[in-house]
């Protein structure tokens, strides 16, 4: 291949590239007519606040079980993932923790946990998650005061729903990976496990 | 310098997953339905033994589903993020067993899982959980999902083998399937397996 055809090969793999990542499908037959059709919405709403390194922000939320969850609780215990979904009864959240619920030892072999967070009420939370088959990590409601925690953390966008972000904490309290994500994909799992065990080394 | 870039786009390729593996035709607007024939599907041939041993292939590059050495193929698109494919898995597991202990049955009815969405990862995650024992494919682009029709997973499509080469489809639905033992009679009788045999 000579230099004059790098440019086009730059890019057909840049086509190539946004063609795939531009794709996301809900496709459970479980939600079928039960998930709001949001559409294709814009990337990122937010401005970014947190970067590695900083500490985590603490916060003391509601969650399903009726006991509030502060993030503190795990300081020296475990490593903990915090996934910011934008809503209950969407088409890609209503995938997302499922998949993460069938995937608890990669967690657990890594000394995490999961907070689930969106900025739904906890009965709207309930039955969403009642109807994924429950899940084995917390859940909580940052609905009031709307989105607090949500803006601390840099990902509440402008509708008062949250970005599909994830932050990894680690057993001292501090941000070791960031991905605020483009809300209409699914992050990748991979991706995510990868980080969790470089936090072994 | 040049082999250097060539090698960078290589690996850019790769990394995105356009260099063979599944590669399937565009995007259908409904699943195909039974009477007809299935959109052109490649899948990468297994690296296991085992599962090209059972698939009836030889070893490296891709292969059509209708190349499967059988003559009922079970196709299941589910994802691993899908509740209800997860609690479909013991089913389809069972489903399997019924076949594979099935001496009639065995070498001739196979069931192979695509995963719509999933990354080799995610299926890979999916085959341990639920100890899955035959073969899944990731299609991690969606492109065979959407050639599939972008139907809800889990979604079950059987297509009959012809001994011309060509195929047809014997059974295209959403959803779980009930009782293997009554789906595996359902399929014998919708192919005309069970009074050939």
């Amino acid at each position: 291949m000579s230099l004059r055809s790098v440019p086009f090969v730059a890019a057909v793999v840049l086509f190539l590239s946004l063609s795939t990542v531009a794709r996301a499908h809900a496709v459970s037959g479980l939600f079928e007519g039960r998930v709001f059709k949001v559409g294709e919405l814009k990337p990122i709403d937010s401005q970014q606040k947190l970067k590695v390194g900083d500490k985590a922000p603490d916060f003391s939320l509601p969650s399903l079980s009726g006991e509030k969850v502060s993030i503190g609780q795990f300081l020296g215990k475990k490593n903990v993932v915090i996934s910011f979904v934008p809503a209950a009864w969407t088409p890609v959240c209503s995938e997302q923790w499922p998949g993460y619920n069938i995937a608890r030892s990669l967690f657990e072999d890594n000394n995490a946990t999961i907070l689930g967070i969106t900025t739904d009420n906890i009965p709207t939370l309930y039955a969403w998650t009642q109807q994924m088959g429950g899940v084995w990590f917390s859940v909580l409601s940052d609905f009031w005061p709307h989105g607090e925690v949500a803006s601390r953390y840099g990902v509440l966008r402008s509708d008062g729903t949250s970005e599909r972000a994830l932050f990894i904490v680690d057993r001292q309290g501090i941000v070791r990976y960031v991905d605020i994500h483009d809300i209409n994909a699914r992050p990748n799992l991979e991706v995510l496990i990868r980080e969790l065990e470089k936090l072994k080394k | 310098m040049p082999r250097k870039l060539v090698a960078v786009f290589c690996g850019m390729l790769l990394f995105g997953g356009f260099l063979p593996g599944v590669d399937c035709c565009k995007a259908a607007e409904a699943p195909p339905a039974e009477g007809g024939m299935l959109p052109s599907i490649s899948l990468p041939i297994p690296d296991q033994a085992s599962e090209r041993e059972y698939l009836g292939l030889g070893a490296g590059g891709v292969f059509k589903i209708p190349e499967v050495r059988a003559d009922l193929i079970i196709i299941e698109v589910f994802s691993m993020y899908c509740p209800f494919c997860q609690k479909e898995a013991p089913n389809v597991n069972e489903l399997f067993r019924l076949i594979e202990n099935n001496s009639q049955w065995k070498n001739r009815i196979k069931i192979i899982g695509i995963g719509a969405g999933n990354s080799p990862f995610e299926v890979g995650v999916f085959r341990k959980t639920y100890s899955v024992p035959f073969p899944l494919f990731p299609d991690n682009d969606f492109s065979c999902y959407e050639a599939l029709g972008k139907a809800r997973t889990p979604f079950f499509i059987v297509i009959k083998l012809e001994k011309h080469g060509s195929h047809k489809i014997i059974y295209s639905k959403g959803g779980g399937f009930g009782d293997p033992k009554d789906f595996l009679e359902l399929l014998l009788k919708q192919s005309g397996l069970q009074k050939g045999t």
